[in-house]
Order: C-alpha cells, then structure tokens, then sequence
C-alpha cells in the first residue's frame, strides 16, 4: 500500500476547491492546501484574524508583523484582499458565508462528529481557537488527516472518544488513504487514494462500515 | 476642548484598580499593544482579570504579568502555544483560573458588551465540553447555545492613527479584537503609532469612532519584538 504524502493530500483537497470559492484553512495540515490550489482559479482564502484573500508568504526579509494568518505566520495580501474586525471575521464563518473550511482531526465519526481540540488527557492544557465555530459556521467542512492513529488504528470511528469540537458537522474527509463523504445513511467511500489498496482492505482497516456505488 | 491625548503609558494607566477586568488587544504580536502592557507591568495592580485571543508568549507582555502573579483568571481561546510556559506552569498549579471560549464566542461576546446586548444564542459549541451546563434552545433546524456579553473595565489596544477626539485606524490584520474591545471597556485606552489633527482622518475610513475611545497614547515606531 502507497500512502498518500502531506503534500500529495493537500493537493487532492486542493483540486475540489471551485472557482469563486471562499474558503478558511486551519492551523497545520490544512495550511499546505494553499500552495497547492489550482492556478487560474480565483479562490479567496479567509483567516480568523480579520484578512479575506490574503496570499503567499513574501520573500525574506519583507514580512511585516502586521500581517499574518491565523497560524501566525507572516502573508501578503493579494489585490482585492480586505482587513476586518473579529466579530466581522466571525458573522463570517458564523453566518454561513464561508463555502469551505478544511480542519485536521484527531476523530470523526460515522455521523460526522468531529474531535480535533483536545485529548481530554487530565494535564492537557485545552486550547480551542476558532475550530468550533468552523464546524458549525462553513457551509462544506472537510477534514484532512491520516487515516490511521500511530498504532494502526482507525481515525474513523463509530463514536468519538475523545471530546467534540462540534457535532454531526463533518461533510468529507480526505486521508491518506481515501475520500469519503458523510451523510445522512452514513459514510461512502469516493475514491481510493493509496496506491495498492482494495476496498476490501480499506475496509478492514476502517472502523466504520463504508458504502460505496460506484460513479454514475 | 476635547482632547484625549495622554503623555504616557504611565499616565494613561495610573488608576487600574487591583481586581480589574482589562481586555488586551492583539493576536500574536500584530496589534498587541506591547507598551500599555509593559506599564500595566510597572504600575502593579493585581488580581487582574485579563481577556486577551491567547495566554501570553515567552516572557514578556501579557506572559510577563503571568510570570509575575498579577492575573488571577484569564477568558481566552488559545492559551497553549510553544512558549506559554508562564501560562502553563500557572494553569497548571492552580494559581490560574482559566475560561476557554471559542473564538468567535469570544469576540461575539465582546462585541455584545460593547453594543448593550444582555445575551445571544450561537451555535458554536453546541453538543460540546464548552456547552456543559449552559442553557440551549433549539430555534428552527438548529440548536444554540446562551452566551453572555464580556465587559471590562479597561481594554489596551493598540491603532495605527488617531486625532484628539480618539477616532481611530487601524493596520492590516493588528485591527483583530481593536474595534470591539474598545466598545465594551468602560475605559478604552489606545497606543497609536501616530497622531494627526481633526479632520486629517477620511471620516469614510474611521474604523472606531471616537466616543468607544477615552485616553490615546502616542508611541514611537516600534522597536522589533525579539
């Protein structure tokens, strides 16, 4: 089996973004699908610290620490590109404006339950940033992650048992392994990712049942 | 004559009571008004309530009055960063108490003091950890949570221009919490990199007005945060 990269994955989540999208990409992960979205497409990306179409990082020595992303790290703003306050930058990702957020995971569940904030470990100092209000606000929120813990198991999971960032909210997750979408009757499988992988092994390695049809 | 201008961070912050709640602006170092914090630091009230996006970093600013045993609560949303030992070791020994609110619930909050709205329902957090023991109300297809308004008695921001009535603006993405803090303090103290006369701000590009703001203190060009 040939497991999709970081990069390899991001480009995958990259290529489903449309044209004209607006979209939040969470601290991590996430970050790498900027690099990747299709040249020609116009996509403005959002971050929670007020800035709509913000773009590459500038060249060293011209980062300007008035200007950064919500991971902090330094941007440029692309022409068009807007500041704004929190509260805006919220009614934003609230008020179901934004199309897409792509958030990385710890769980999902069969329902769409998504666990990314905490461990629920007792000395874990909790931290939340704008992840709740993602999940509940972005009209598509897709996950991106690997599909397997460190010791083989499922990321995918009938129930979370770690504590939720936001309930029945995930729409698609992409892994290392596959795409799969959640819906109403459960999870369908979209596409094989990993090179060398049956569904039949995909499924073993799942800890939810999968459905799939294939394309019409 | 109106004139808010103050001669120094000193000045501006002379009667912060020990006990008081004061908001922070800044999200990571853009906005983070590093000076009022630095004379916050000095002038030694304690007891302090702070309400800032995070839980400071390294050893200075905010961090540095954690290190110190000045903050008896902080409402955040991100405390945990690389360098917020100050933050953990108090956390953790139980010096700290810590409310951890999402983000948006955060600044919508914020946003509901300053604008005299006595509560909201969101859904942010609803089915959650943060939920446990909030009221909910189910309002058509969704379900919501009851989040009451933050007010404080100070908020420290940090704008990039203001005139002597407190109008002020702001750069780039250092605006973040800046306009709703200042609405929901009863003091709104401003560092600015500079002042201008009235009328030399487009009254179209006035981000806050200045009846949210109360002292404005000018401070030189920064010097680069290490």
């Amino acid at each position: 089996m040939k497991k999709l990269d970081r990069k390899q994955l991001a480009a995958r989540v990259a290529r489903d973004i449309p044209e004209g999208a607006y979209i939040n990409l969470g601290i991590g992960l996430p970050t790498l699908v900027a690099d990747f979205l299709p040249k020609g497409r116009e996509i403005i990306l959002h971050s929670e610290n007020g800035v709509l179409g913000f773009g590459p990082r500038p060249p060293k020595g011209e980062e300007d620490e008035d200007l950064i992303h919500a991971g902090k790290e330094p941007v440029t703003l692309l022409a068009g590109g807007s500041f704004f306050h929190h509260a805006d930058s919220f009614a934003m990702v609230r008020g179901r404006h934004l199309d897409y957020c792509v958030l990385g995971a710890f769980q999902v569940s069969a329902q769409g339950d998504l666990a990314n904030w905490h461990t629920g470990a007792a000395d874990a100092i909790p931290a939340v940033g704008g992840a709740m209000d993602l999940a509940v606000g972005a009209k598509n929120v897709l996950v991106m992650m690997e599909h397997l813990t460190k010791d083989g198991k499922s990321k995918i999971v009938e129930r979370c048992s770690y504590p939720l960032t936001g309930a029945r909210c995930v729409t698609r997750i992409y892994t290392d392994l596959a795409v799969i979408d959640v819906k109403a009757d459960g999870l369908h499988l979209v596409e094989i990712l990993a090179g060398e992988l049956t569904f039949d092994q995909l499924q073993r390695l799942n800890g939810v049942t999968l459905k799939y049809r294939a394309a019409a | 004559m109106i004139n808010k201008f103050v001669a120094s961070a000193e000045a501006a912050l002379a009667d912060v009571p020990d006990g008081a709640t004061v908001m922070l602006g800044g999200f990571g170092n853009a906005g983070m008004p590093v000076e009022l914090i630095d004379a916050l630091m000095a002038q030694g009230a304690k007891g302090l309530t702070i309400v800032n996006n995070n839980a400071g970093n390294a050893d200075h600013g905010l961090a540095a009055l954690i290190g110190a045993g000045r903050v008896k609560k902080i409402i955040c949303s991100f405390p945990r960063q690389a360098d917020s030992w100050h933050f953990d070791k108090a956390y953790r020994s139980g010096a700290l108490e810590l409310e951890l609110v999402p983000q948006g619930t955060l600044a919508e909050r914020i946003r509901a003091a300053g604008a005299g709205i006595g509560a909201f329902y969101t859904p942010t957090a609803f089915g959650t950890d943060l939920a446990k023991g909030k009221e909910t109300r189910r309002i058509g297809e969704r379900d919501y949570v009851l989040e009451y308004p933050i007010h404080a008695d100070y908020a420290l921001i940090k704008a990039e221009r203001a005139d002597r009535w407190g109008n002020l603006t702001y750069r780039k993405t250092a605006r973040q919490f800046g306009p709703i803090m200042a609405a929901a303090a009863k003091c709104t103290v401003v560092q600015v990199r500079e002042t201008v006369e009235l009328g030399e701000i487009d009254p179209e590009v006035v981000v806050t007005p200045g009846i949210f703001v109360h002292r404005v203190v000018r401070i030189a060009p920064m010097r680069k945060v290490a």
